[in-house]
């Protein structure tokens, strides 16, 4: 639903029934280049009238996952299906899947007219719908300029009204807000929500997110070319450990009167402890009882970031180094 | 209606999911499509306009300098025509050019993602890309080689040289020839840009082929260049002439062509397997 903000849950039903319906679907798909491994039995099903996030660092093999959506990339193993077909095999590719996968997949000497135009003939599609995307995109004003003049912002709304032209049931876009200005982000925003809204399926890759906690409402997490988890914005965000920051002089003996199996102490070397598995009451009755100052005493909830960390955490393949 | 034209604002819902405006992929369709990139380069004009500046202008200036052309036992009528259009062995490096860039720039640009996204088939774009290319130096090169006839033997005969006729043997064969070769050699450029993706490779290659190879083989020892009549530019210049330029062994014109041809099916069959089973 278009609810500025809101998340809401909506059940998962991956049942055969919905077959052939607006959706992707990928079933034990595996994609290697030479010894890497980009993507590694990867299954989940993107569902249609909700944006579905696709969420993991950078390498974890998102895009690779989107290309072979695309039949760009020819899967090592497994399949890819949208919309209950095999997308290179369908008739209207176009009414079918949408795709954004790169701002600069458009070229460069041509306007960016001439570029929507040659990819619609592929389909028939008309000048007056050239047209039209080129509005909702917002291009009007630059439809007849050279593309390759573009910043990255005008390119990735081109290359939106691209993967719009044909109104396919399936919408691909990957990492969409990338070099958007902050109305460029809203607008993407409200356009996945409309067209969710619409019955189509819409999948989003983002690295941000805070971008995702607004705009989609089902997440798939992959790190490694794995499947993380599949799981909605509000689940995601509700299991991942909530803790209490505690501030206190006497970080030293606190934390060892706070350990306790199934409660995590963490000091990162100033007066805060980062505590998780137990209460604020529990930790500021605990504090008194030990005569010990406590300053501070703040339950925090992971945010879609910290819980993204954690969940991931183990599969990121280049850390910026030792930073805690 | 209104929100539509603002970005940043909610656009309107478009149609409902079912309802679209894409068709099915035709071959025609995808012609068009292609047509439309190659129409909307500026490069694409440059490159026919200098092909057609190198052919007639420097056929003119040619007829127009040293001495006139004599027709005689030794001198044939299309042998005369063969050196005015001496401006072919440059106006192929252009058009080998055009037809290497209107594939490899699909790949140096990242524009093939999107062309194959929208026809994942594939193979429908190569023959569009390859009909449109025929499509627009067939017409351009024989009206050129026609003008550059006309204007050359005008020239030569006002100076005093024998006046060449297009019935006299030979001759309307090396003038439409000259444009069936550019043809190919422009389709023989595609097929090396689908098949190496690199502009700089592909030209490289083209360059090598038919510029740095025959020069080299017209200077080799007489008992080691057998192959040199079996190259690309030799074997295909036999059918406007070019091997009398050069001398030494050469085919029969149609049969050079015919190699010439044998060489771009070969590179055309060798992109479309490629563009088929590899990523994009």
């Amino acid at each position: 639903m278009a609810q500025g903000g809101a998340v809401r849950s909506v059940p998962f039903i991956g049942n055969d029934w919905r077959k052939g319906r607006s959706m992707i679907e990928i079933d034990d798909l595996t994609k290697r280049y030479g010894d890497k491994t980009a993507v590694d039995r990867l299954s989940f099903v993107v569902e249609p009238g909700v944006v579905t996030g696709f969420l993991g660092p950078n390498g974890a093999g998102k895009s690779t996952t989107m290309r072979m959506i695309a039949g760009l990339d020819r899967p090592t193993s497994g399949t890819v299906r949208v919309n209950g077909k095999h997308y290179p095999g369908a008739t209207a590719p176009m009414a079918e899947l949408g795709i954004l996968l790169d701002a600069r997949s458009v070229h460069p000497g041509l306007s960016a007219r001439s570029n929507l135009l040659a990819l619609a003939r592929t389909a028939g599609i008309g000048r007056r719908r050239v047209d039209e995307v080129i509005e909702l995109a917002g291009l009007a004003e630059v439809a007849s300029t050279r593309a390759g003049g573009f910043s990255l912002g005008m390119g990735q709304r081109l290359g939106v009204a691209a993967a719009l032209l044909g109104q396919p049931q399936t919408v691909v876009l990957d990492e969409p807000v990338n070099g958007l200005d902050p109305d460029g982000v809203r607008w993407i925003r409200l356009l996945l929500k409309s067209l969710a809204a619409e019955g189509r399926t819409v999948f989003v890759s983002s690295h941000l997110m805070s971008e995702m906690a607004q705009t989609a409402t089902r997440l798939v997490v992959l790190g490694r070319g794995k499947l993380i988890t599949e799981t909605s914005v509000a689940d995601f965000v509700d299991h991942a450990a909530a803790g209490v920051l505690v501030r206190t002089p006497e970080t030293v003996r606190l934390g060892q009167l706070l350990a306790a199996p199934g409660i995590t102490v963490i000091n990162d070397g100033t007066d805060l402890l980062r505590v998780s598995g137990t209460t604020a009451e529990q930790i500021g009755a605990a504090a008194w009882r030990a005569h010990l100052p406590v300053y501070e005493l703040t339950p925090t909830h992971a945010s879609l970031e910290e819980a993204f960390m954690q969940v991931t955490k183990d599969s990121i393949e280049y850390h910026a180094g030792a930073t805690r | 209606m209104s929100a539509v034209t603002a970005p940043g604002r909610a656009p309107a819902p478009t149609n409902p999911a079912p309802a679209t405006v894409a068709g099915p992929v035709t071959q025609v369709r995808v012609i068009r499509a292609e047509w439309t990139k190659l129409r909307a380069l500026r490069s694409t004009w440059w490159c026919a306009l200098i092909a057609v500046v190198l052919v007639v202008g420097l056929g003119a200036a040619i007829a127009g300098s040293g001495t006139t052309y004599q027709v005689s036992a030794a001198n044939s009528a299309a042998g005369g025509v063969t050196v005015s259009l001496v401006g072919i062995l440059f106006a192929q490096l252009v058009l080998g050019m055009l037809g290497v860039l209107f594939f490899s720039g699909e790949y140096a640009t990242g524009m093939i993602r999107a062309t194959l996204a929208v026809v994942p088939s594939r193979l429908p774009v190569l023959w569009a890309k390859l009909i449109v290319l025929v499509g627009l130096v067939l017409p351009l090169s024989l009206p050129a080689a026609v003008a550059e006839f006309f204007v050359a033997t005008a020239l030569e005969s006002s100076r005093g040289g024998s006046a060449i006729s297009l019935t006299d043997p030979g001759v309307l064969r090396e003038v439409v020839g000259a444009s069936l070769y550019l043809t190919v050699i422009a389709v023989i450029g595609l097929a090396l840009g689908a098949l190496l993706r690199r502009t700089a490779a592909a030209l490289a290659v083209f360059a090598a082929v038919f510029l740095v190879v025959p020069l080299v083989a017209a200077y080799l020892p007489a008992s080691i260049k057998g192959f040199a009549p079996y190259l690309p530019s030799n074997a295909g210049g036999t059918v406007w002439g070019a091997g009398k330029l050069f001398g030494g062994q050469q085919l029969g014109p149609w049969t050079g062509f015919a190699v010439l041809c044998g060489y771009a099916v070969v590179l055309t069959a060798a992109a479309a397997w490629r563009l088929r089973r590899r990523d994009a």
